[in-house]
């Protein structure tokens, strides 16, 4: 395991197929993503064609022993979701998307025929699938939901709109989350489905080698079998949320580890004052407050994946991580740009890139903010998010 | 049809080589070790071939115990088993000694087909896979850049200088892979868990009707002397100036300075 950055010794800790998880994913993204995502990032473009390579290589619900999955553990898709953000948040964006949103209810709430009928597809990267949650005025507090299915027949009449959704304008099916009479419901809308419509959203400063949309549903038919048999109530689609935040908090640490790289060995090659910046007490303190947050981020995502094997993991466990890993891998972006001085603002260095798309992550998937509040909840025992509500 | 694959696991291409304390070998601590990438080519042509013909493909390693890593490597890319030499008797083999013990594997599973890497990156002699087929008494193409099997024989070309040359074996043979013969895929997860459900045969001299001292540094014709690193390179020399004056002060370092003009 070449270019990871271990002071603890991780490597140690993980099992021999894990590292070889890690070789693949890191060789993957070293070749095929490392040289043209700057390019795409400008241009505003998902690497489309990865999709199908990945899905090829096993990326994709690789924790699945079912359907064409890997049967990976936790750890080593925390390995895969690590590198594939070090070549770019959007990159691992997609993955969470696909694996942990969409593979992961379609395995846990559907029905027979719906895994079936989906699943090998997903996993193969034959089809891209989206997650539907937020809303244009629900963003963490989805319960308020505005978008509403009610059952007509054998079929669900489908009304309302979501926003900020990655994979949007490129999925074959989206897992769309509605109130009914009787609570929220998870419905598989299609693609091409009439009233269905998916406009990209634009003019991004963050996560530009992502597709992010906007989902629109005017009185579509979405017929009952496509409906998740397994899932009434708020608490599934958030499940689905855990799932993903546990990648993200491992995420985080890939792009994180590729802007500390990029500092140490740019602070040892520029010269200022005749001597390598890295000479200097602050350049170094800074180096060395990075590796230390990497540290410490590195052992908590391990023993938080350790847990999730064995199926122990909770909720707020996983909420630290993503809390953690995503503000140390802001601090460190931001610090890897200051160390690169003017360079540090140009695509040329992933750092800048890294930065812009880590604002995104600290928001999306619960924000740093709901996190804290969350932990807050666990202390104390009192939901902060919910006011005028006490638990009694 | 049944196929072999020699492969060795080496330091990786982009790891700081440190001498070792005996002057005569590499410190190990902190090195990644790696399959070698001309290895590589000869496991993905040996998998090419098996999923145009079908067969067997049994990948072969010597090494120490961490080799075994190199053997689950093949064997995640597709391989369906593997044959390690670990034993004390084998460490320290020049490549005759190395060729010696590998002939004798090639004897006992008698393959179709055997494929090499042409080199391992590292110690890069480039004629372990030579030797086998000649102690083994097989024909071989070597620098192999295009590969046709047809019925009982293969056709190759084979880099020479200034151009290629194509080659007629018959088989049972030996084929050395050069760069170009093939793009080397990567493990695919899948093919990572499957192999570790894959067999792995561990082999003695004794098991290949060796005795220790025809193997490893007994057996060696060769031995290393010592080794040193190629002296640290000078800091370049930066022109902050004018492109042209540049070109000019250039063009002047290289006639009076370098003499290479």
């Amino acid at each position: 395991m070449l270019e990871f950055v271990d002071f603890a010794g991780v490597e140690g800790l993980l099992r021999p197929e894990e590292r070889m998880v890690y070789d693949t994913v890191h060789a993957f993204v070293k070749d095929r993503v490392k040289p043209n995502i700057a390019a795409d990032f400008e241009a505003g473009v998902f690497p489309l064609h990865l999709v199908s390579e990945m899905g090829e290589l096993g990326f994709l619900g690789p924790t699945l022993k079912e359907y064409g999955g890997a049967g990976l553990s936790d750890v080593a898709y925390g390995l895969i979701n690590q590198e594939l953000e070090r070549g770019d948040s959007g990159l691992r964006s997609f993955a969470s998307v696909q694996s942990s949103l969409v593979i992961y209810p379609i395995y846990a709430f559907g029905s027979g025929e719906q895994k079936a009928r989906f699943l090998p597809k997903l996993i193969r990267g034959e089809i891209v699938g989206c997650f539907g949650l937020t809303e244009p005025d629900f963003g963490s507090n989805p319960g308020g939901m505005r978008t509403r299915a009610v059952k007509s027949g054998d079929k669900w009449l489908l009304n309302g709109s979501k926003m900020w959704i990655t994979n949007g304008s490129i999925a074959d099916v989206a897992v769309v989350w509605a109130a009914t009479n009787d609570g929220i419901r998870g419905f598989l809308v299609e693609k091409g489905m009439k009233g269905f419509s998916a406009p990209e959203i634009r003019h991004k400063m963050s996560l530009r080698a992502s597709v992010t949309s906007e989902l629109i549903f005017e009185d579509v038919e979405v017929p009952d079998e496509n409906c998740l048999p397994g899932a009434l109530g708020l608490k599934f689609p958030l499940m689905c949320l855990t799932q993903a935040r546990y990648g993200i908090g491992w995420g985080a640490l890939g792009a994180a580890m590729d802007c500390y790289e990029t500092a140490v060995s740019y602070a040892k090659s520029r010269i200022q004052f005749n001597v390598p910046i890295a000479r200097f007490q602050l350049v170094q303190a800074k180096l060395a407050k990075m590796l230390t947050e990497i540290t410490k981020a590195q052992l908590l995502a391990l023993q938080v994946g350790r847990l999730k094997d064995e199926g122990h993991a909770k909720h707020y466990q996983i909420s630290m991580l993503k809390m953690n890993n995503v503000g140390v891998a802001l601090d460190i972006a931001r610090e890897a740009r200051d160390i690169l001085g003017a360079n540090g603002i140009s695509l040329e260095y992933p750092v800048f890139r890294h930065m812009c798309n880590l604002e995104s992550v600290k928001t999306y998937e619960g924000t740093e903010d709901i996190h804290r509040l969350v932990l807050g909840q666990y202390i104390t025992g009192i939901p902060a998010f919910e006011p005028g509500k006490v638990q009694g | 049809m049944n196929f072999l694959v020699f492969v060795k696991q080496v330091p990786d291409t982009e790891t700081k080589i440190q001498i070792a304390g005996d002057g005569k070998s590499i410190a190990e601590d902190g090195v990644n070790f790696i399959v070698s990438p001309y290895d590589e080519m000869a496991i993905e042509e040996a998998l090419l071939r098996k999923e145009a013909l079908g067969g067997e493909i049994t990948v072969v390693t010597m090494g120490p115990n961490r080799a075994e890593a190199a053997l689950r490597t093949a064997l995640a890319m597709g391989c369906d088993k593997a044959v390690h030499l670990e034993d004390e008797a084998f460490q320290g083999a020049d490549s005759y000694a190395t060729a010696k013990a590998l002939a004798a594997v090639v004897k006992k599973y008698s393959p179709d087909l055997v494929f090499f890497g042409k080199q391992g990156v590292g110690t890069d002699n480039t004629q372990v896979g030579q030797m086998v087929a000649e102690m083994a008494g097989l024909g071989h193409i070597g620098m192999c850049v295009k590969l046709e099997i047809d019925g009982d024989k293969i056709r190759g070309e084979r880099e020479i200088e200034g151009g290629r040359e194509t080659i007629e074996v018959a088989l049972p043979a030996v084929v050395v892979a050069q760069k170009g013969l093939n793009e080397p895929r990567y493990p695919a997860l899948r093919g990572i868990m499957q192999a570790k459900r894959k067999p792995i045969e561990k082999l003695t001299p004794g098991d290949l009707g060796l005795s220790a001292d025809e193997v490893g540094a007994a057996g060696s014709k060769t031995e290393y002397a010592s080794l040193e690193l190629p002296p640290a390179r000078e800091a370049g020399k930066k022109l902050e100036v004018e492109p042209e004056v540049a070109a000019k002060e250039i063009v002047a370092f290289l006639k009076n300075e370098a003499k290479a003009l």
